[in-house]
């Protein structure tokens, strides 16, 4: 579902990404994690239609970009930690008017929905403005998930969250992922990754330095790795 | 929360597959962008409000600045440069406004997400600001025509504020969406945008105040043209240019 | 560094023969102008700089053009490097004319159009050099400026027709039959065959700014470059 080979992106004479090769099957939920800097926001900026790549090869629900990016963003939602709403329109307002560049029909329905999934169906008509960091990253969610996208991308979701939203959007993510869409979240929280994801990837100076699935891995191990692969990369550049 | 039942091989919005469709789609979005901004507004009125207060303002400085009180003489010769001062100094306020807005909360890249014309898209902003600058000459020439005593009111007059509004609005956008992106953006609009709106300038002034001093047709039809024809090859071009700015 | 090419290294010695003997037909081949005197000779250098930032600004919008079609960083180069020598023109245009007006219109200034527009364009291309100054990604700088450089040169003409009605006292010495503007004259074919000869150097004057500018900008990426390459190594 999505593919990248070989993807390169340098800002001016920064290169970002030094050819990064990743494979995400169907249904899959993978955490793409990395220092910062590792250029795990690019990478998404680029899957998402919003960037494009120097060099390389970039394939998403089965279309090529940047040729079909048309096609590629119909069938995609993306959730950034800019929550990509207006705070003076009411929660439906929002998810109402980006019915509407979806093209979607029978909007009420889907917008109800939404919302019922992310639990804010009380709060429909309340300023966006009034909504809690949390609330809002929710909304930003069902506004995601309004045109039953089949990919699904999270970069860093749960920035600036307290415990408690923290928790809710865990609950949220499970949901997503239950749901059969494929998922690639990108998360400095190592524990989280690996209890949401069945793979990990270590994004570490613009490559995917390493790639493990999360079943049977404890989370000790994993950290020891992380450090590791990220220290290697370090001294390797 | 329970998980969602998914259906079972969604026909992705299929209106988008025809020309018809996209069509159809293109001026919903349009329509769309424009609702949005006028609904936000309409709730905060932060932008209008600031944009009507700086337009008195402005009056008010011109006031005593040419003493347009004192001598009927000076309110003809100048009523027209101060109606367009006073438009083309608070469209800046609300072009840098409304594309801030999209920025920072990240809206704009909302935007770029969605399956959308990115012309669609330069359209219903450019929309959305000429109405907000027809809003605030909707408050500015019923108070030119009260307090100085000048015929604001003319049909041909709306006319010519219409035009004028439609080519400053459509270079704007254009302008303020690239202004948006560099470091001191507040700054950056009026030093880009000022200079290349010269020719709507002065022939609005020209044309308004052949208006104000009831000249024969013949004297404002050039100005009025050229308003026109300004209009037609800045829209022409935005369109081409605009998708150039927001695609990266 | 490397050398300059070949092909370079023959366009600077061309040009610089090409200004000298423009040099030596303005102040030893053309004939003193009958009124105004040896001011007259400005002419020779006024005319040809302001074509050439006329010239310049277009080169800019068309290389922005092609930038955008073909994100080749070269283009933008071409693009930035020729608004700064536009503007180099501009200013050896607007202090020779004043020069100029000063004894033919006794003043150092008119707000007549073409001087008005010309104010105009100089303004949009600082603005363009700023705009370029406050963005940081190479890539959107150069697209930004490709589009702010193709919305300039469209404004130009504009500007220019719409302070054209206003009352003109600019001569207008070509071709326009009669010399009715304050100021103007006819051409002898001496005066002509210089005036001539004086834009052919001035175009290649500008060819040549432009090839070198463009190189050094290249230079300084490739500074830039090996800067960075030694910083991560």
């Amino acid at each position: 579902m999505i593919e990248a080979r070989g993807l390169k992106k340098a800002f001016g004479l920064r290169p970002v990404l030094r050819g990064v090769d990743l494979e995400i099957a169907s249904g899959e939920f993978v955490a793409l994690m990395g220092p910062n800097g590792a250029g795990k926001t690019t990478l998404m900026r680029i899957l998402a239609t919003l960037s494009r790549p120097n060099a390389g090869l970039v394939r998403v629900a089965g279309f090529l970009l940047p040729a079909g990016a048309a096609e590629v963003r119909q069938r995609l939602g993306v959730v950034t930690h800019h929550t990509l709403l207006y705070s003076d329109l009411t929660a439906e307002e929002n998810l109402r008017f980006y019915a509407r560049l979806y093209a979607l029909g029978r909007a009420d329905g889907r917008i109800g929905a939404a919302l019922a999934q992310v639990g804010l169906e009380r709060r429909r008509r309340d300023l966006v403005r009034t909504f809690s960091r949390g609330m809002q990253q929710r909304l930003a969610i069902a506004r995601a998930l309004l045109p039953d996208p089949a990919v699904m991308l999270f970069d860093e979701p749960y920035t600036g969250l307290d415990p408690d939203a923290a928790l809710m959007l865990d609950e949220v993510l499970r949901c997503v992922a239950q749901s059969g869409r494929t998922v690639l979240i990108s998360t400095h929280d190592l524990p989280r990754g690996l209890a949401l994801a069945h793979r990990v990837l270590i994004l570490s100076r613009g490559v995917i330095a390493h790639a493990v699935p999360t079943a049977g891995l404890r989370p000790a191990d994993f950290a020891d790795t992380y450090a590791q692969v990220v220290r290697q990369a370090a001294y390797a550049g | 929360m329970q998980a969602e039942p998914r259906p079972a091989a969604r026909p992705v919005a299929t209106d988008l597959a025809q020309p018809a469709g996209r069509a159809r789609h293109f001026l919903r979005v349009v329509g769309a962008i424009v609702w949005k901004d006028l609904a936000a507004e309409l709730r905060s009125r932060e932008l209008l409000s600031a944009m009507i207060v700086f337009a008195l303002l402005v009056i008010l400085t011109f006031n005593f600045a040419l003493e347009l009180d004192r001598s009927p003489a000076a309110r003809e010769r100048t009523g027209a440069g101060v109606l367009w001062v006073a438009t083309v100094f608070t469209g800046t306020l609300g072009l840098n406004r409304s594309l801030a807005m999209e920025k920072d909360r990240g809206s704009l890249d909302g935007m770029l997400l969605a399956p959308i014309d990115r012309s669609a898209l330069y359209l219903g902003k450019a929309l959305g600001n000429l109405l907000f600058i027809l809003l605030v000459e909707a408050i500015l020439l019923p108070v030119l025509a009260i307090l100085f005593n000048l015929p604001m009111l003319r049909p041909l007059l709306l006319g010519v504020v219409g035009l004028g509004a439609v080519g400053y609005a459509a270079v704007g956008t254009l302008l303020a969406s690239l202004a948006m992106h560099s470091r001191s953006r507040d700054v950056m609009l009026p030093i880009l945008l000022l200079p290349v709106a010269v020719p709507v300038l002065v022939a609005a002034v020209r044309a308004t105040s052949g208006v104000l001093a009831a000249s024969a047709w013949d004297e404002i039809a050039p100005w009025i043209n050229l308003l026109i024809g300004y209009d037609v090859i800045f829209i022409a071009a935005a369109f081409m240019l605009f998708e150039y700015v927001v695609e990266e | 560094m490397p050398k300059a090419s070949r092909s370079v290294q023959l366009l600077n010695i061309v040009t610089a023969v090409l200004m000298l003997i423009a040099l030596g037909l303005v102040f030893l081949y053309a004939p003193r102008e009958r009124v105004m005197g040896e001011v007259q000779r400005i002419f020779y250098f006024h005319v040809p700089s302001a074509w050439l930032s006329f010239t310049a600004f277009v080169v800019t919008a068309v290389a922005g053009a092609v930038y955008l079609r073909t994100a080749r960083p070269f283009w933008d180069q071409v693009a930035s490097s020729s608004v700064e020598i536009g503007l180099l023109f501009t200013i050896m245009a607007t202090v020779s004319g004043s020069i100029w007006a000063r004894p033919a219109w006794n003043t150092w200034w008119t707000w007549d159009p073409r001087l008005t527009t010309y104010t105009i364009m100089a303004l949009i291309y600082v603005a363009y050099l700023m705009l370029r100054q406050g963005i940081e990604d190479p890539e959107r700088r150069a697209r930004f400026a490709a589009v702010y450089g193709i919305v300039g040169v469209i404004s130009v003409p504009i500007t220019w027709f719409s302070i054209r009605w206003w009352r003109t006292i600019h001569p207008v010495v070509i071709g326009s039959g009669s010399a009715t503007a304050e100021g103007g004259f006819d051409m002898t074919s001496k005066m002509l065959t210089t005036f001539l000869f004086a834009n052919l150097a001035f175009t290649f004057l500008y060819a040549t700014l432009l090839v070198n500018r463009v190189r050094l900008a290249r230079f300084s990426e490739r500074v830039e470059q090996l800067k960075a390459r030694l910083l991560a190594a």
